[in-house]
């Protein structure tokens, strides 16, 4: 499960966006991490948390791969005995948000400056050491990606981001 | 209520499954499953390794349309299964596999035979349990019983550790099965069904074609008035056969790779086909782009994960086949077919099944016999490779559950074993082993099982001392550039037969055929092995070659004159 999401040069590998509603027992990761790999789909990120019953796991999945293949793949997933439900939610209008955590190296002159394009983003100040300050960001993953273009100029020490979780809008339920 | 060893629980459900007979071999960590058996009316058959086992279960499940049941021990025992386990699971059989396994505190710290057994079983099965809490045992039995034999069947593997095994439960044998993410199909949505009726009505060139889903779900009859009130022909997969019967005059046999001309003919120039229950896998289509372009596709399946998986259909109706097609049959009107069936009849005659007769004992020559002699009334198993599928094209099957074959993976040596199963299903009936010298000898140790239980199955062997099928590729489409074909040192499986105790018989005149395979069929002493020497360089025809069109099928072997060697074909693009 590395993240290198790159293209494979077709035109119809994309990413997507799959939420899923499984049984809370060992074993249910791995079936459905084989049901994604033995497609040739690469997992980029992956939330697994309890739902509101115990009895029940909510898993967000941003997969990349063929489009046509992703059909057949969700197929699998609901074919699983243990998945309850899975759906792609690739595009829709629904929330979603990630956290991701930016280590910035700066030497103390610079430092200013970053807690500025920190403010200026919304981003909240972790911990300003010495040579490095660490920020914290929340929003959807198009405006952290965008943050992440903009922290590159003053040099990234470390990174790590949560990965979507989603959540349908008003009272529809999720998955 | 009263404490029971969980080891108990496990056989007390096994019998109240109706299980007659569980195929096994003992380890250390079975040994508390094992012990529970003596007390139980359940019998076992003790099996000569853990591959016949499986085998064995899926012939008796396959017989008869009930799980087959294993129990083995953990490490190399249950990984010995896994094999059959993908027979089974590419098949649809139902199959529950119960695996000792070590103690639950030594699980992961690579204890004496112990092994992640569920999770290697993860991609083959329909589900698999690793029992962790021995008040969980009767649940998930009945659990695996029930997924096993409902919706697509499959096998499902229960690891159970010697402790969980050992422990005294309250059994609870009526609980609430914990399944919330299973669902089970059952009749066609109304709007689909009507749909398929009104394509079936205006097609002029239809087709039916019979898979495995339509003999499991026993659709036989539905699929018979479908095929009769509409004039229908139908063409059957490899495991379609007994669905429809084989000898019905609307019947073009099995199409695809090794398919009839007329079958293959057929589903060339149809403007409909709808599957009753196969799952238009590689050795059916062939080449996707160019599979009946024409022609409106209609699917009937139980799981929906196979619509649209190959090729893409028009129209889907999800659902078990024999209420779908009952419930076709119900609304749909006869269309015009005279033409259409003018023209398969036409097929019919000018490109008959044929092998040259004369000179060398042909497999064809011996299959046609056993057909002759038996006229589909005997269970007939396969190997797998050339001998299959003469005896797919050569031996017409009528009836359902008659026609046990490992179609999908493909498991040499699952024949034997498989016919070991179907005869314990079927005491009284005529059973057949069809297999290929080199199949017959990755389970042959299964003699033993043969005949300490006395039964008087028909080991037939189409010996050419050669991986035949792989021999044919390597001449047809790698300027036979022979490589690891060679069955060199085969044994004398006459002397085989008779060191177990078999009656052992020798074919290898054209003349002796008739004869001899009456005296086997005659026979019912015990097992009986007929070892058939044939021509070793014979070729199964027709031939689509994997991965080309229809329009590409040898209809027969090349004409080639003396002196001169035959075209070299251009190497197949598809895989076997």
């Amino acid at each position: 499960m590395s993240t290198a999401a790159g293209s494979n040069g077709s035109s119809s590998y994309r990413k997507h966006t799959i939420s899923l509603m499984v049984n809370n027992k060992p074993g249910v990761l791995i079936r459905i991490s084989l049901v994604f790999a033995r497609r040739g789909y690469n997992i980029d990120s992956l939330v697994v948390s309890p739902s509101k019953d115990p009895n029940f796991s909510v898993m967000n999945i941003v997969a990349s791969g063929e489009e046509k293949t992703l059909d057949q793949i969700l197929k699998q997933l609901n074919k699983l005995v243990d998945v309850i439900h899975a759906s792609d939610r690739t595009g829709e209008d629904i929330i979603q948000r990630e956290l991701a955590l930016f280590k910035l190296h700066n030497e103390p002159e610079m430092r200013s400056d970053v807690l500025q394009l920190a403010h200026a983003m919304d981003c909240d100040i972790v911990e300003v050491s010495e040579h490095a300050t660490i920020l914290q960001m929340t929003g959807d993953s198009e405006r952290l990606d965008s943050a992440l273009k903009v922290f590159e100029q003053y040099g990234i020490e470390e990174m790590i981001r949560t990965g979507k979780v989603l959540m349908a809008r008003g009272q529809e339920i999720t998955t | 209520m009263t404490k029971k060893f969980a080891a108990e629980v496990i056989v007390d459900i096994i019998q109240q499954q109706g299980v007659e007979y569980i195929f096994g071999y003992p380890g250390g960590a079975a040994i508390p499953i094992f012990d529970a058996l003596v007390d139980s009316p359940v019998k076992l058959i003790l099996t000569r390794h853990e591959q016949g086992a499986v085998h064995m279960a899926d012939g008796f499940a396959r017989a008869t349309g009930k799980p087959g049941v294993v129990l083995v021990t953990s490490g190399p025992g249950a990984t010995n299964t896994i094999t059959g386990i993908l027979t089974a699971q590419m098949d649809s059989v139902p199959m529950v596999v119960i695996c000792g396994q070590q103690t639950t505190w030594n699980l992961g710290l690579d204890a004496f035979q112990e092994a992640d057994v569920s999770g290697i079983s993860f991609p083959v099965v329909k589900h698999s349990y690793l029992i962790k809490n021995a008040q969980d045992v009767p649940r998930i039995m009945r659990e695996a019983f029930h997924l096993s034999q409902t919706g697509r069947p499959g096998p499902v593997l229960i690891d159970v550790p010697k402790d969980i095994a050992s422990a005294m439960i309250e059994p609870d044998y009526d609980g609430e099965l914990h399944l919330p993410g299973y669902k089970v199909p059952t009749d066609g949505d109304p709007a689909d069904i009507e749909q398929a009726a009104q394509m079936l009505s205006t097609a002029r060139r239809p087709l039916l074609l019979v898979g495995h889903g339509a003999v499991i779900s026993g659709a036989e009859k539905a699929v018979t008035i479908l095929a009769e009130k509409m004039q229908i022909p139908v063409v059957n997969t490899l495991l379609g056969k007994g669905c429809f019967p084989e000898t019905h005059p609307l019947s073009l046999g099995m199409l695809g790779m090794h398919g009839t001309a007329y079958a293959n003919m057929a589903v060339k120039d149809c403007d409909l086909i709808m599957s009753i229950g196969s799952r238009w896998d590689d050795r059916i289509v062939g080449k996707i782009d160019s599979f009946c372009p024409n022609a409106v596709k209609i699917h009937i399946d139980i799981d929906p994960a196979e619509f649209n998986k190959t090729v893409q259909m028009d129209c889907t109706i999800l659902g078990d086949a024999r209420r779908v097609v009952e419930s076709i049959n119900a609304i749909v009107k006869r269309g015009d077919t005279k033409e259409w069936l003018k023209q398969t009849e036409k097929w019919r005659r000018q490109y008959p099944l044929k092998y040259k007769k004369g000179g060398k004992l042909k497999a064809e020559h011996v299959l046609e016999e056993i057909q002759n002699q038996t006229m589909g009334r005997a269970f007939v198993t396969t190997d797998v490779g050339q001998h299959q599928m003469w005896a797919a094209q050569y031996l017409l099957t009528d009836h359902r559950f008659h026609w046990i074959t490992s179609g999908g993976a493909g498991t040499m040596g699952f024949g034997f074993p498989a016919a070991i199963g179907a005869q314990f299903a079927h005491p009284e009936a005529t059973v057949i082993a069809i297999v290929g010298d080199g199949g017959f000898q990755m389970t042959q140790a299964e003699l033993s099982t043969a005949v300490i239980n006395r039964l008087p199955i028909k080991i037939v062997v189409i010996n050419n001392k050669y991986l035949g099928m792989v021999r044919q590729w390597q001449a047809l489409f790698y300027d036979n550039r022979l490589s690891g074909v060679d069955m060199e040192g085969n044994p004398n499986f006459v002397k085989l037969a008779e060191a177990y105790g078999i009656k052992g018989i020798r074919i290898k005149r054209s003349a002796d055929v008739k004869r001899l395979i009456q005296t086997a069929l005659e026979y019912n002493d015990g097992p009986c092995l007929i070892d058939v020497e044939v021509e070793k360089e014979d070729n199964v025809y027709p031939m689509i070659p994997s991965g080309a069109s229809y329009e590409q099928m040898i209809i027969e072997a090349p004409k080639v004159k003396p002196g001169m060697t035959a075209p070299k074909l251009e190497k197949p693009v598809g895989s076997t």
